[in-house]
C-alpha cells in the first residue's frame, strides 16, 4: 500500500529511467519537490538537466513543453495548479493541442503537463477550481483524471509514452490515500474507463476524487439494500462511452458525479451519450451531481457544502429509484 | 414550458380515481399550489395542486370520468406555447358520454387526441415487444411513470388472470322474500368492505382490553387548554401522543405482515378514524413521534376538518402504522375494531366514564375509560399487548409523561 504521491514519483522514475529522453521542469519541482512534493529527490538521482526549475511563467512553461516535444523530448511539465493553466491555455489549446493536425502530422507532440485541480483544502476561489471540462472539450489533447493510487501510476507511465499532449490532472485531496499498486510495469490504457464497483440498480459515473466518494456512497446504499454500479471514467478524453453504456444497459438508471460545475459539464456529456445511445434500456431520467456553481468560498463550511460528498449521492440515488407507491 | 397534470396516486392501493370537478377552466391562469381539480378515489374526494404555473391550455378527462393512476388529465403551459401531441381544438366541455370515450382504439396506432402515458424508455420498449398496451399498466415511478418493474410485474400476472364472469341473469323473485331496495355502493363504502373483510379473513385478530383512569389526564388537558395557547387539546390527541410514545417502546406493534415477513416501521404515522356520513375514513397524521402534543393538537384539527369537508390532501394519505378509533363521544361502553390493513393492530376507545372502583379497599368514583387492542396474531402476541396496554395506561394516568 502506497500513497498517491508515491505512486505518481514511482511512475516519473521509472519512465526517467527507462527513457532518457523524459525530462521534468515546473515551479519549485528541485528543491521543494514540485507543489505537492511529488518530484522529491528525482532531481539529486537524475541530474538538474533532466529535473529543472522554470520561472514563475506558466506559457513559458507550457510553451517551452511543446518545443521540446517538437523537438523529439519526452518533457513532463508542472503547474503548480490547473488554475494556473489559464495563463498557459494558448500554448496548451493553440499550440499543444494543433501542431500535429496543422502541420500534416510532420510531427507530434509527447508532452504531459501536470496540474492539480479540485477543491476542498480551503484555497479559495482562484485555486480550487475543477477546469478539465474546459480542457476536455479540446479535440487535440487528452486529459487523465486519475482516482487511486494504482491509476496514478499507470496513467502518468501511459501518458508520458503517449505520443499526443496529455493534460495529467491530479486532485489535491488524494496525495495521501493509499491503495495496492503493482510494482514495475504497470500501465493503464488512457481513454478506459473502469467499473470499479459493480452493481445491479444504478450506475454512477465519476472520476477524480468524485469516484471516491460515489463509492462510499455505494458502500452506504449498499447496507440499504441498493447496489449501485461505480464507473471510474479516468480519462476524459477520449472518454470510454462503452463502458459507461455497457453499465447502463445492465442497471437501466443512471447518476453522474463530478465536482465541476453543472452547466456544459463532463456529467452533461455522458447524460447525452447515454440517451443517444441507450435510450430504450433507461429507467428513469439521468441526473446529475456536480459542485455548486459558485466561486468556491473559503469558508470551510461553505466550501464543504459546495463540493458534492456521499449524502448528496445517496439522496439522489434514492430519489431515482423512489417509487409513489409505498 | 409544457406540463403533463397526470392523476396522482394518493394511497398505496389507488389505481384509479374519478375527476369529480375542474375549479380551473381551460384558458385560466393557474399558479403552482393552486388546486385545479377535485378527485374521487376509491376512499375520499382530494384536491390536486398544479405543481407549475402557466395556462390550463387542456383538459383531457371531463368530470364524472375515471382513468387510470398516471393518466395526463390536463396540460399546462404558457399562452402560446404549442403543446405536442395534443390537437389544438375545444376540449368537450359536455359530459362525453363514458361509452364513447371508452371504444377500443386502434392497436398501436398513435392516437393524436391520446394522452402521453409517462413511461420510462425501457418500460415502452418491453411493452412494445410484449405487444402491451400502456393504458392497462398502472405506474408507480415518480409522477406515476410506468417503470420496468411495473411492466415486469403486469407482465408476471397476466397469465394467471382469470376470464371475467360473465353477468349472471337476476334470479327471479322467490316467493314469501321480504321486499327490498338495493342500493350501489359508493366507492367508499366498496373500499371500506373490501378492505375489512380482507383484514378478516387474512389477519387472525386476538383482542386485549384495559381500563384507564383518566382523572390526571382530563385535569391536564383542561389546564393546558386553559393557557388558551394554540389549538385546544382532545381527548384523541392525548391518545395519539400516548400511542406513539407507545410504539416508540413496541416497535413490533408498529409493523405489517408482509409476504412472509415482518416490516417493522421506522416512522410512526398515526390513523385517526373519522366517520363521515358516507362512511369510515383515515387520514393520517405522520411522525407523532416526532412531534409534541400542541402540535399533534393542531395538526389532527385541521387534519380531520379536512376529511370531514371532503378536501383531504395527498399527504394526509400518506399509509399508517397504526389506527386509533374513538368512539367516546358517543356513550360507549368499549368496543373491539378491525384491524386497518396492513397495519397490525388498532385501538378502539370507549367513552370515559365516572366508575366505582376500588382504591386501596374503599370504593370511589373516577374517570375511566376503557380501550381495547386488536393485534394481529401473526405479528404479536398477547403478553405484548398487554404489556404495550400497560405502557399506554402508564402514559395517560401519569399524563406529564405526554408533554415532557
Amino acid at each position: 500500500m502506497i500513497t498517491y504521491r508515491e505512486a505518481l514519483h514511482h511512475a516519473l522514475r521509472e519512465e526517467m529511467t527507462r527513457d532518457e529522453r523524459v525530462l521534468i521542469f515546473g515551479e519549485d519541482v528541485v528543491a521543494y519537490g514540485g507543489a505537492y512534493g511529488v518530484t522529491s529527490g528525482l532531481a539529486k538521482d537524475f541530474g538538474e538537466k533532466r529535473v529543472f526549475d522554470a520561472p514563475i511563467a506558466e506559457g513559458v512553461i507550457a510553451g517551452a513543453a511543446v518545443g521540446a516535444a517538437m523537438g523529439g523530448l519526452r518533457p513532463v511539465a508542472e503547474l503548480m495548479t490547473i488554475n494556473f493553466a489559464l495563463l498557459a491555455a494558448d500554448q496548451i489549446i493553440n499550440h499543444a493541442a494543433k501542431v500535429m493536425h496543422m502541420f500534416g502530422g510532420q510531427m507530434s507532440v509527447p508532452l504531459v503537463i501536470r496540474a492539480v485541480g479540485g477543491g476542498g483544502a480551503q484555497l479559495a476561489s482562484t485555486h480550487s477550481q475543477s477546469l478539465e471540462p474546459m480542457f476536455a472539450h479540446v479535440p487535440g489533447l487528452k486529459v487523465v483524471t486519475p482516482a487511486t493510487p494504482a491509476d496514478g501510476k499507470g496513467l502518468l507511465k501511459s501518458a508520458i509514452r503517449d505520443d499526443d499532449p496529455v493534460l495529467f490532472i491530479e486532485h489535491a485531496l488524494l496525495y495521501r490515500v493509499r491503495g495496492e499498486v503493482p510494482e514495475g510495469e504497470h500501465l493503464v490504457p488512457l481513454g478506459k474507463a473502469a467499473v470499479k464497483r459493480e452493481g445491479k440498480d444504478i450506475t454512477l459515473v465519476a472520476y477524480s476524487r468524485m469516484t471516491l466518494v460515489a463509492l462510499q456512497a455505494a458502500d452506504l446504499l449498499s447496507q440499504e439494500g441498493i447496489e449501485a454500479e461505480v464507473v471510474d471514467l479516468r480519462s476524459l478524453r477520449p472518454l470510454d462511452t462503452e463502458t459507461v453504456l455497457a453499465s447502463v444497459r445492465k442497471t437501466h438508471r443512471a447518476l453522474t458525479v463530478e465536482e465541476a460545475w453543472r452547466t456544459y459539464g463532463i456529467g452533461a456529456e455522458i447524460a447525452s451519450r447515454i440517451q443517444e445511445e441507450a435510450f430504450d434500456d433507461l429507467d428513469a431520467p439521468i441526473r446529475r451531481i456536480s459542485g455548486v456553481e459558485v466561486p468556491l468560498p473559503y469558508a470551510k463550511n461553505l466550501e464543504q457544502a459546495a463540493i458534492p460528498d456521499a449524502q448528496r449521492v445517496m439522496k439522489a440515488v434514492k430519489e431515482l429509484l423512489a417509487r409513489t407507491g409505498v | 414550458m409544457v406540463t403533463e397534470v397526470v392523476m396522482p396516486k394518493m394511497g398505496y392501493d389507488m389505481t384509479e380515481g374519478t375527476i369529480v370537478r375542474w375549479r380551473k377552466q381551460e384558458g385560466d391562469e393557474v399558479k403552482r399550489g393552486d388546486i385545479i381539480a377535485e378527485v374521487e378515489t376509491t376512499k375520499v374526494t382530494v384536491e390536486v395542486e398544479a405543481y407549475s404555473s402557466g395556462i390550463l391550455r387542456k383538459i383531457l378527462v371531463s368530470e364524472g370520468q375515471t382513468v387510470p393512476v398516471g393518466e395526463v388529465v390536463a396540460i399546462i403551459a404558457d399562452r402560446d406555447e404549442p403543446i405536442p401531441g395534443v390537437a389544438e381544438k375545444a376540449a368537450p366541455r359536455e359530459r362525453v358520454p363514458q361509452a364513447v370515450k371508452e371504444a377500443p382504439r386502434p392497436e398501436g396506432a398513435d392516437d393524436e387526441e391520446a394522452p402521453r402515458i409517462p413511461a420510462s424508455p425501457i418500460a415502452r420498449r418491453i411493452a412494445r415487444e410484449q405487444g402491451l398496451d400502456l393504458r392497462q399498466v398502472t405506474g408507480t415511478g415518480p409522477g406515476g411513470r410506468i417503470i420496468k418493474e411495473d411492466i415486469e410485474g403486469f407482465l408476471a400476472k397476466r397469465p394467471a388472470e382469470a376470464p371475467r364472469p360473465s353477468p349472471t341473469p337476476v334470479a327471479a323473485a322467490a316467493p314469501h322474500e321480504i321486499s327490498y331496495e338495493e342500493r350501489e355502493l359508493s366507492r367508499l363504502r366498496q373500499t371500506i368492505a373490501r378492505r375489512m373483510a380482507e383484514s378478516k379473513r387474512v389477519a387472525p385478530h386476538f383482542y386485549v382490553t384495559s381500563e384507564i383512569d383518566m382523572t390526571e389526564a382530563l385535569k391536564l388537558r383542561q389546564g393546558l387548554n386553559a393557557l388558551g395557547e394554540g389549538a385546544k387539546i382532545s381527548v384523541t390527541d392525548m391518545l395519539v401522543k400516548a400511542a406513539a410514545k407507545t410504539l416508540q417502546e413496541f416497535p413490533e406493534v408498529n409493523a405489517s405482515f408482509a409476504d412472509g415477513k415482518i416490516r417493522v416501521y421506522r416512522r410512526i404515522n398515526i390513523g385517526i378514524a373519522v366517520a363521515l356520513d358516507q362512511g369510515l375514513v383515515t387520514p393520517v397524521l405522520p411522525d407523532c413521534d416526532k412531534k409534541p402534543l400542541a402540535q399533534i393538537a393542531r395538526e389532527a384539527k385541521e387534519l380531520v376538518e379536512r376529511a370531514r369537508t371532503g378536501r383531504m390532501r395527498q399527504e394526509d394519505l400518506t399509509p399508517g402504522t397504526f389506527t386509533i378509533s374513538n368512539l367516546g363521544m358517543f356513550d360507549v361502553d368499549d368496543f373491539v375494531a378491525v384491524i386497518n390493513p396492513p397495519e397490525a393492530a388498532v385501538l378502539a376507545v370507549g367513552s370515559v366514564i365516572p366508575r366505582p372502583v376500588v382504591v386501596g379497599g374503599e370504593v370511589k368514583v373516577a374517570d375511566r375509560m376503557r380501550v381495547t387492542l386488536s393485534a394481529d396474531h401473526r405479528v404479536t402476541d398477547g403478553a405484548v399487548a398487554a404489556r404495550f396496554l400497560q405502557r399506554f395506561k402508564l402514559f395517560l394516568e401519569q399524563p406529564l409523561h405526554l408533554v415532557s
